[in-house]
């Protein structure tokens, strides 16, 4: 089975094994994601979520094992190339430099544009329909520094979204977002990946959320051991409890599994 | 896109530029005025006025906007690669590494070219030097780029201290001369222009990843940028471009570190706006300044470094006042 090319997949790995100094993060992974699909990385503080995503945007080499986007091995991609399939929301974001909204946005068009090619119209469009869809386009001409925390991060998920990537990787995607706003623009992202056929990893430590958005999730519980499937195989009393040391109540309320710590 | 807005900045540029190389051209201690150089220019007659256009005030003029625009230039670059806004064309060094040089040139009593040759030397052994030190581990953080750069800095201090402290008190006049920035001798010749030509055609072949890489260097990497070989480049050309600046000129403090600022503050966030523009706009404000400095106080001269202070300590002061203004509001 493992040896056979899927094609059909945007992501696979193949026996990934992962650590970072000298603790493991994942043994032996293989983790598919397919056209359509959400899948959520949950665990503890410094299990190596975001390790692994970085790992995924091949900002960092796997000790073990082989990634591959498209049934291409991901270090056989051009950095370039890489970045019209593969997009990341960070935990943060840097502006040092002033800009505006607009002007930030437009950032993601990078990869698809060739050298000494400007951004043109249909950039332009692209840009302020994903600002209008994560409800910032009356702040086009803003300056960045002038708006709140969640603005921000809204306006990071814009850009992702101006980026056009076959995968979406985010980090954290409800930092400095309030509740309704978390639901919103997850909801958004994931019927975008429904209907584009495009694929979505979050790492996240909001179990609620990742039950609510994903299909399927990736535990890791440390020490390199995982758990890897269904949310209903996966988000079980008892394998939560282990991963956060904590002992974790699931219930269901209005057809929904809800979490929280005893 | 680029907005109309940056256009009229441009064409705005170009046209104070013809303008400040007319004035500069009128400036000086001989009576050859405004009217007389354009009288010069459109029928030219033989004689001690066109002498002193060609031979003096030409050239003085290309150098001034040369080394300006240089270090315009090259601020905008060190500020990306350091993230940094405070960041200037001297920070990592290569201004001290040319100063020790060029005053060891000096206190051996070599005058003229071989104090620009020693400068150039000077400033391409602090880029190595620096480096060297910085990469030694592969971690090219920008922290650790800036402190290695301040720490050599500091170590260039103390030699330009010592060679000031322990030269002849004739040579000690020029040195203090150069150490300020001084244009009366200076001369910008098909190198420096060369090098001014060929690191604005650099600079805007990647000024696309610039304003990306000013996002951060993860963001940058996550939109398809080689980080590391984009900051080899900048780091290079940015050494390059001072190191020539300071070679023809001294070290002149303030046009690569307010020029940028004043830009980003007109609306030129763009680096392919910003970096043509900084080219203009710096190499202009250095050809006013030097018409000041030979003109205040004709027909003594002031070093042009002195100028640029003058004027650019209240400019920065004001955009600083301003910009606060308009992160409150």
């Amino acid at each position: 089975m493992l040896s056979t090319t899927n094609s059909d997949l945007i992501l696979e790995t193949r026996d990934l094994t992962l650590s970072i100094a000298g603790r493991a993060i994942c043994k032996k992974l293989n983790l598919h994601i397919a056209p359509g699909q959400c899948v959520g990385i949950l665990g503890q503080n410094g299990t190596g979520k975001t390790t692994l995503l970085h790992t995924l945007m091949q900002f960092r080499s796997a000790e073990h094992g082989e990634i591959l986007l498209e049934g291409k091995l991901l270090n056989a991609w051009s950095r370039k190339a890489l970045a019209t399939q593969l997009g990341i929301l960070f935990q943060s974001t840097q502006d040092i430099m002033p800009s505006t909204v607009l002007e930030t946005a437009l950032i993601g068009r990078h990869p698809h544009l060739a050298d000494w090619q400007w951004e043109d119209a249909q950039d332009e469009q692209i840009a302020r329909d994903a600002l209008a869809a994560m409800g910032i386009a009356d702040f086009a001409q803003r300056e960045v520094n002038t708006l709140s925390g969640g603005e921000r991060q809204r306006l990071a998920i814009a850009t992702l979204l101006t980026q056009q990537p076959r995968l979406f990787l985010l980090d954290e995607p409800g930092n400095h977002l309030d509740i309704a706003y978390q639901v919103q623009s997850l909801k958004l992202l994931r019927s975008h990946v429904l209907e584009q056929g495009a694929g979505l990893c979050m790492a996240t430590h909001d179990i609620n959320l990742a039950a609510r958005f994903c299909d399927r999730i990736l535990l890791l519980l440390g020490d390199g051991e995982f758990v890897l499937g269904t949310c209903a195989q996966v988000l079980t009393q008892e394998h939560l409890s282990r991963a956060y040391a904590c002992e974790i109540r699931r219930i269901e309320l209005e057809g929904r599994a809800v979490f929280f710590p005893a | 896109m680029i907005q109309r807005q940056q256009i009229v900045l441009l064409v705005l540029l170009l046209a104070l530029t013809l303008l400040g190389f007319l004035i500069s051209f009128s400036s000086g201690s001989s009576q050859l005025g405004f009217r007389e150089v354009i009288a010069q220019f459109l029928s030219p007659s033989l004689g001690l006025e066109q002498q002193i256009l060609y031979e003096l005030r030409i050239p003085r003029s290309v150098a001034a906007f040369v080394t300006g625009a240089l270090l315009a230039m090259s601020g905008v670059i060190m500020q990306v690669l350091l993230r940094n806004p405070l960041a200037d064309p001297y920070i990592l060094g290569i201004s001290g590494g040319a100063a020790v040089a060029a005053l060891t040139a000096i206190s051996l009593g070599l005058g003229g070219y071989w104090i620009s040759y020693a400068a150039f030397f000077g400033a391409l052994l602090s880029i190595v030097i620096v480096f060297g030190l910085a990469r030694s581990s592969h971690n090219w953080s920008a922290t650790r780029l800036l402190l290695t750069g301040i720490v050599v800095s500091a170590g260039w201090g103390a030699v330009i201290n010592i060679l000031l402290t322990t030269s002849a008190n004739n040579s000690v006049y020029s040195m203090l001369f150069w150490l300020m920035g001084d244009l009366s001798v200076s001369r910008a010749g098909f190198f420096s222009i060369s090098i001014l030509v060929l690191g604005l055609l650099t600079m805007m072949y990647f000024a696309r990843s610039l304003n990306v890489l000013s996002r951060g260097d993860l963001q940058a990497a996550a939109l398809g940028v080689n980080v590391p070989r984009l900051k080899l480049i900048l780091y290079f050309t940015a050494s390059v471009l001072t190191a020539c600046a300071v070679s023809i000129a001294g070290t002149i403090g303030f046009v690569g570190l307010v020029i940028p600022h004043m830009l980003r503050l007109l609306g030129a966030r763009d680096h392919r706006v910003l970096i043509p523009a900084a080219l203009l706009l710096g190499g202009n404000f250095l050809m006013i300044a030097d018409s000041f400095a030979r003109t205040v106080i004709a027909p003594q001269q002031l070093p042009v470094g002195v100028v640029t202070a003058v004027i650019g300590v209240p400019v920065f002061l004001i955009i600083l006042r301003h910009t606060g203004k308009r992160i409150r509001e």
